[in-house]
């Protein structure tokens, strides 16, 4: 019975496909990838995939790690904001006023090329442990996404933390739970669940951000296809396979995020 | 510095009028348009909000460039030096238009149906429904998300440095560049851009509350 039920879906949805005008459409489109196919030239490609490879690799790296740690940070900011004394709040809506006043290119160019040439004018730096990786790019552009993310997903915390039902704390104290087992058990899961359709748009906008840091010259995959632009002076082919690219792996994470919202429970509040 | 700023400032309202214009059209499109204007439009949004702005920023600015050039030695006219702000206005609004198609898309749908229903009942035009009914029904619908797509475009402008076109933060950077202080050019322009954020967030305070009159307020709402 649900086996029918499936295929009927199934050919309902295929029939949604296959009106006229679409197959028309994507006939056009199928036109448009064969002309991009053949007229274009793509014999760069066997050379440089595996540094592509490096390079996507690269950039969901970044993304992971500055998703996760911007996160870890965004919710004491978001606390700090809904409930804390002013003495947190305030700093905490500094910081995300600022982060979301400037540009994020501006915030990478201040660390990498401001914070970058003081550092080496400090001796104690320059022998320290950490002079091998402040030497290097990639941490500036960790921090200056991390910082990011942060700051625009504090402010997105800060309204899930406060939308929170009032009666559902209270009810939690009148428990008797300690308030760190109020804010591990019924705070945060509720508030996360709030802020999970908002953190799939932060995602991806994160992914969209990456390309930035290769302009202080960390090699992601924006920056692989801006070598290809150079060394075969071919403009179009690499930015429209870079495009391809992303909007590849902006459709895995729309879906994705999209499993875990289904997992959860629909009704909040 | 100064000079970049007004750039900046120059790109972000051209950009934010063209998107909005591409943005009313989209909706509109989307929402009563025929079944290919739909396809076409689905396609052009989820395009341009899945890909890198800087990605679309390099491609339809050479692209776009490249593309009159050939028309117009095509069409028998000599090449034209494309200025950076006319490309720059026309990237960035490109991009906004796919955002504010959503936007716009979602104020509309927001609207009341009987609103709609009761304007088509009096026979009104669909020009004088849009001028009279629509747009000042959805306006507190979209403002807040407009005025978001209004600080993106002004931050999206800093992405134009890497094509090389001399706004607010090219010019720090070569500022900066030239005299060694970084840290200070920075934090300088970093305040510049702050300094318009928050000018417009008041300016924008004060549009909602306009375009809100005479409904019930949030609070009192709740």
């Amino acid at each position: 019975m649900t086996g029918e039920a499936a295929a009927i879906n199934v050919a309902a949805r295929a029939s949604l496909w296959l009106q006229p005008h679409r197959i028309v459409l994507i006939l056009m489109a199928l036109a448009l990838v064969f002309c991009a196919a053949f007229f274009m030239r793509w014999d760069w490609l066997p050379q440089y995939w595996e540094m592509g490879l490096m390079g996507i690799w690269r950039a969901l790296w970044i993304l992971a790690v500055t998703c996760a740690l911007g996160f870890a940070l965004a919710v004491p900011l978001g606390l700090a904001q809904a409930g804390g004394p002013f003495w947190f709040s305030v700093p905490a809506k500094i910081f995300c006023t600022i982060i979301r006043g400037t540009p994020l290119l501006l915030q990478l160019w201040l660390l990498y090329y401001g914070l970058g040439s003081l550092f080496p004018q400090y001796p104690w730096i320059r022998e320290s442990w950490m002079w091998p990786y402040l030497r290097q790019a990639w941490p500036y552009a960790v921090v200056a996404l991390t910082l990011s993310f942060a700051g625009y997903e504090g402010e997105v915390m800060r309204g899930a933390f406060a939308g929170v039902p009032k009666g559902q704390l209270e009810a939690a104290r009148a428990f008797g739970m300690s308030r760190w087992k109020i804010f591990r058990r019924i705070w945060l899961p509720q508030a996360f669940y709030r802020a999970l359709p908002t953190l799939t748009g932060e995602t991806v906008l994160q992914l969209k951000s990456t390309p930035l840091v290769a302009t202080i010259s960390v090699i992601d995959i924006f920056a692989v296809s801006s070598k290809v632009r150079q060394d075969t002076y071919l403009t179009y082919e690499p930015l429209l396979l870079l495009a391809l690219i992303y909007m590849t792996i902006t459709g895995i994470l729309v879906f994705v995020f999209s499993r875990i919202e289904a997992r959860i429970p629909v009704k909040i509040g | 510095m100064l000079v970049g700023l007004l750039h900046s400032l120059e790109i972000a309202i051209g950009a934010t009028c063209l998107g909005l214009m591409i943005g009313t059209a989209g909706a509109f499109g989307k929402l009563y348009g025929g079944p290919v204007t739909r396809d076409l439009l689905a396609v052009y949004t989820t395009v341009v909000r899945a890909v890198p702005e800087l990605v679309l920023i390099l491609l339809l600015y050479y692209a776009g460039t490249d593309l009159i050039n050939q028309v117009l030695t095509a069409m028998g006219y000599s090449r034209v030096d494309i200025s950076g702000l006319a490309a720059g206005i026309f990237v960035l609004g490109f991009v906004q238009g796919a955002y504010s198609t959503e936007v716009i898309r979602g104020a509309i749908l927001a609207i009341p149906q009987g609103q709609i229903e009761a304007a088509r009942a009096y026979g009104m035009s669909p020009g004088l429904m849009l001028r009279r009914i629509t747009i000042p029904a959805m306006l507190p619908f979209a403002i807040p998300g407009l005025a978001n797509l209004w600080l993106i475009a002004t931050k999206d402008t800093a992405l134009l440095a890497v094509v090389g076109f001399n706004e607010l933060t090219l010019a720090t950077r070569q500022a900066a560049g030239v005299t060694k202080a970084y840290l200070l050019f920075f934090l300088a322009a970093g305040t510049l851009y702050l300094a318009v954020s928050l000018l417009s967030n008041l300016n924008i305070g004060r549009i909602e509350a306009w375009s809100r009159r005479g409904m019930p307020s949030v609070n009192e709402a709740r």
